[in-house]
């Protein structure tokens, strides 16, 4: 093989392999990134059960329920207008209370039950679930503005 | 005082940048030689007041002078000292002020240290890294300033995120910024050798070091994260996909790219353009993790502060040297000639396609990681996480497993693949062997971790055959070096394969007094005490595992932290040879009923995973060893055959 030939069979296949990389990309991204819903515009949508998404909101006051094994619940997530009742087995995290934001990490059951599989909820003030941040009226502020107060 | 020291030095730093990029400039333009002698001790001087500068933070740190807006943000008079100091880098600030003193320290390295390229291409290297030097120094002195003052002082100051109150947090963040910025050195000496074509084996024999040094640090910086997240997190899970962790995986699949095509290049004068490519690529996706970390577009613990302008700051920052970049390569790039012809079956195919392989899920992870961002310029809020990752990495990985079983056994040039006939064969066996012993043991794993547990057995062995017929004592440092660090990844793949397999995990709500089971583990809940800490009080679920006879005591703990108010809990864990068993215990809920929510999982062979990492990162010194020591070594080992 002429030395020219051998550089342009490598640019072939590192064009190829680029392609290859853009294909498989495309085709796990249409299959496994999950959308972000709150209860609303979960509502209005037409999610199939099984597919991956997030959703967020806050959680409904007085609608926590603790079943009896002690580490499954469910609760219900609210935004403006709209409600979710969401299952949730595992630990939950910091800060989990009625009233507080979270984001779910889950999937839809037939019956239109939201089943999480991981929970994030405001940390602290430095730390909100980035798409809580339009949602939640007392958004964190940095801890410079706070301070300079 | 010492805070308008520290300002004054990063000034004065910027000052030294400048003179050093316009004394290479003229000499690259006009040949004009002036200000040549200027150029290194520029370079020293720049590293050291960037030193001062950052011992002059951490300093304040130190004594906790709360009249610094950015001591007053993250640190707190009641912080153990480790975590003041430590304070430092935990911040955006001044893990700003840490990237850029490494940059200056990398700049002053080459200038003291490299001695092996043209005095001219040397130059052009300095003049590149002063001016991406000045850019950064741009950003710290005009939106980043670590110095500024606060008026009034407060009393206490607001205290640094537990999760960052940690000894890992200590040693991770220094260890992965010198990989990270240590890349820039690819970077300038890549431009350096394109603006004097001087691209060739001497160039490549001369960076090569540089990107090894680089390599291992970032190594062992990601190997330090995934293992602080694993057991800080409590989640038991040691990799996530966060985009924070992917920010760090870029570089470094670049990087061990780029480590492979330098050693074709220094060693048979092939794969030129390429080289040149991948080290542009390295330190572009540096720059393009310091953005995504540094920029406050992502929520995790490592994103300090949400501000918009500091992240079109760097962005615009990345996009120019990346932009010029790639300008220069292509203005320049026809002038580097073809190298040395090669043939498919030879090392240096192998090495294309671990090249190649790599390539892939760079491109891969990268897209997965920005998709989101773009998404949410346009009015889309989508989340890609590990499904999206796992399925479209993994096979990718392994067929650069299947690569790395036979690249290292053939020779240099060209090969004749029935040479290493009986090898394909005895790997071929092992795989189907092991193979179908973990299936029978576990019928419904999955098949990736079966592939892993297969491959990384073959490649246990495979890993060493380079070493077959050679006399030991006479070979190279180098060899030996890449026989370990291969032989640490197939240690990782196990380890990995087999967490993914065969985790066990038991989720439940125990009193003090009751047990639960995970794999053959009987764990029982002992007394539930409170401790007090520093700057926290916890609960401390005593508990006490048992199997075979043998009992030990796990105490994880469930943490309040005062300032900021945050709660994390505290695993703990129980390492035997053959994995660890990972407790966590949660705060008892409002209405609780006395028991406790525990988490337990046993984890086969999960330690291996930073074994591997381990002998990843120590293959690597061996090879940066053996590369800097060549000359003086060489002597002494013939005398020692000879005797």
């Amino acid at each position: 093989m002429k030395p020219k030939h051998q550089r342009l069979l490598l640019a072939l296949i590192a064009v190829v392999a680029l392609v290859a990389a853009g294909l498989i990309a495309a085709s796990a991204l249409r299959e496994e990134a999950s959308y972000f819903y709150t209860p609303t515009t979960l509502a209005a949508a037409n999610v199939a059960p099984g597919k991956a998404i997030r959703l967020g909101g806050m959680v409904q006051k007085g609608s926590i329920v603790r079943a009896a094994d002690g580490v499954s619940i469910t609760f219900i997530v609210q935004d403006q207008s709209g409600t979710q009742m969401v299952a949730y087995r595992g630990i939950t995290p910091d800060l989990f209370v009625e009233g507080s934001g979270v984001v779910a990490d889950g999937r839809l059951r037939p019956d239109r039950i939201f089943v999480a599989e991981s929970l994030l909820a405001k940390h602290d003030e430095n730390y909100v679930p980035k798409e809580l941040a339009d949602i939640d009226m007392n958004a964190a502020e940095h801890t410079k503005d706070t301070l300079s107060q | 005082m010492i805070a308008e020291a520290g300002l004054a030095a990063l000034w004065l730093a910027a000052a030294m940048a400048l003179l050093q990029f316009i004394g290479g400039l003229t000499l690259l333009r006009s040949g004009a030689g002036q200000l040549i002698p200027l150029i290194k001790p520029a370079a020293y001087m720049q590293g050291a007041l960037c030193a001062f500068a950052f011992f002059a933070l951490m300093w304040l740190f130190y004594v906790t002078d709360l009249s610094v807006l950015l001591v007053a943000s993250n640190s707190h008079i009641d912080k153990p000292m480790i975590f003041k100091l430590a304070g430092t880098w935990g911040n955006h600030e001044g893990s700003m002020l840490l990237w850029v003193a490494v940059l200056s320290a990398s700049g002053a390295a080459i200038a003291l240290l490299e001695k092996r390229v043209e005095a001219k291409t040397l130059y052009a290297t300095l003049a590149v890294q002063a001016f991406i030097a000045l850019g950064f120094f741009a950003f710290l002195l005009f939106a980043s300033n670590p110095f500024e003052r606060l008026v009034p002082a407060p009393l206490e100051g607001a205290g640094l995120n537990p999760l960052l109150q940690d000894v890992g947090l200590a040693f991770h963040p220094p260890t992965l910024y010198i990989g990270y910025v240590g890349l820039s050195v690819a970077f300038s000496f890549a431009l350096g050798a394109l603006l004097t074509n001087q691209v060739g084996p001497a160039f490549a024999r001369a960076m090569r070091p540089w990107v090894l040094a680089a390599w291992i640090f970032l190594t062992i910086g990601i190997a330090a994260g995934s293992y602080w997240a694993y057991y800080e997190l409590g989640w038991g899970g040691w990799w996530f996909w966060d985009p924070v962790e992917n920010a760090s995986l870029l570089p470094w699949l670049a990087a061990t790219a780029l480590l492979h095509s330098v050693s074709v290049l220094a060693t048979r004068n092939a794969l030129r353009a390429w080289t040149i490519m991948l080290a542009l690529v390295a330190f572009a996706m540096s720059m393009a993790g310091t953005f995504l970390v540094r920029s406050g577009i992502l929520t995790s613990v490592h994103a300090f502060a949400v501000d918009p302008e500091r992240g079109a700051f760097i962005l615009a920052l990345m996009l120019m040297y990346t932009g010029l970049a790639f300008v220069i390569f292509a203005l320049r790039i026809g002038t580097v000639k073809q190298g040395e012809p090669f043939q498919l079956i030879s090392r240096e195919g192998g090495i294309v396609a671990n090249n190649i392989f790599l390539s892939v899920i760079l491109a891969v992870v990268l897209i997965g990681t920005l998709y989101p961002l773009a998404a949410e310029a346009m009015g889309d809020k989508i989340s890609v996480g590990p499904p999206y990752f796992n399925k479209a990495t993994v096979p990718i990985m392994v067929l650069l497993m299947l690569a790395l079983l036979i690249g290292p056994m053939l020779r240099w040039r060209r090969d004749d693949i029935m040479r290493i006939k009986y090898w394909l064969i005895g790997a071929a066996a092992i795989l189907l062997c092991s193979g179908i012993a973990v299936w029978k043991l576990a019928p419904d794993i999955g098949i990736f971790p079966l592939l892993g547990i297969a491959l990384s057995l073959a490649l246990a062995v495979a890993a060493w055959l380079p070493l077959r017929g050679r006399k030991l004592l006479r070979t190279p440092l180098p060899v030996f070096g890449m026989v370990i660090a291969h032989f640490g990844i197939a240690v990782s793949v196990f380890g990995m394969a087999a967490e993914s397999g065969f985790s066990k995990e038991t989720l439940t709500a125990l009193a003090p007094g009751e047990s639960a089971e995970v794999s053959g583990w009987k764990v029982t809940l002992g007394d539930i005490k409170p401790v007090v800490g520093d700057n926290w009080v916890a609960v401390e679920g005593e508990m006490v595992a048992g199997k075979n006879g043998d009992t030990f005591v796990l105490r994880p703990q469930s943490r309040q932290f005062f300032k900021p108010e945050m709660q994390t809990s505290e695993a703990a864990l129980l390492t035997r040879w053959n994995g660890q068993l990972y407790a966590v215990i949660a705060q008892p809920d409002q209405e609780g009923d006395g028991r406790w929510q525990v988490r337990l999982w046993w984890k086969p062979f999960v330690t291996f995973i930073w074994y591997g990492g381990v002998l990843i990162a120590l293959g690597g010194t061996i090879s940066l060893f053996g590369r800097m020591f060549r000359r003086a070594k060489k002597p002494a080992i013939n005398k020692w055959e000879r005797a």
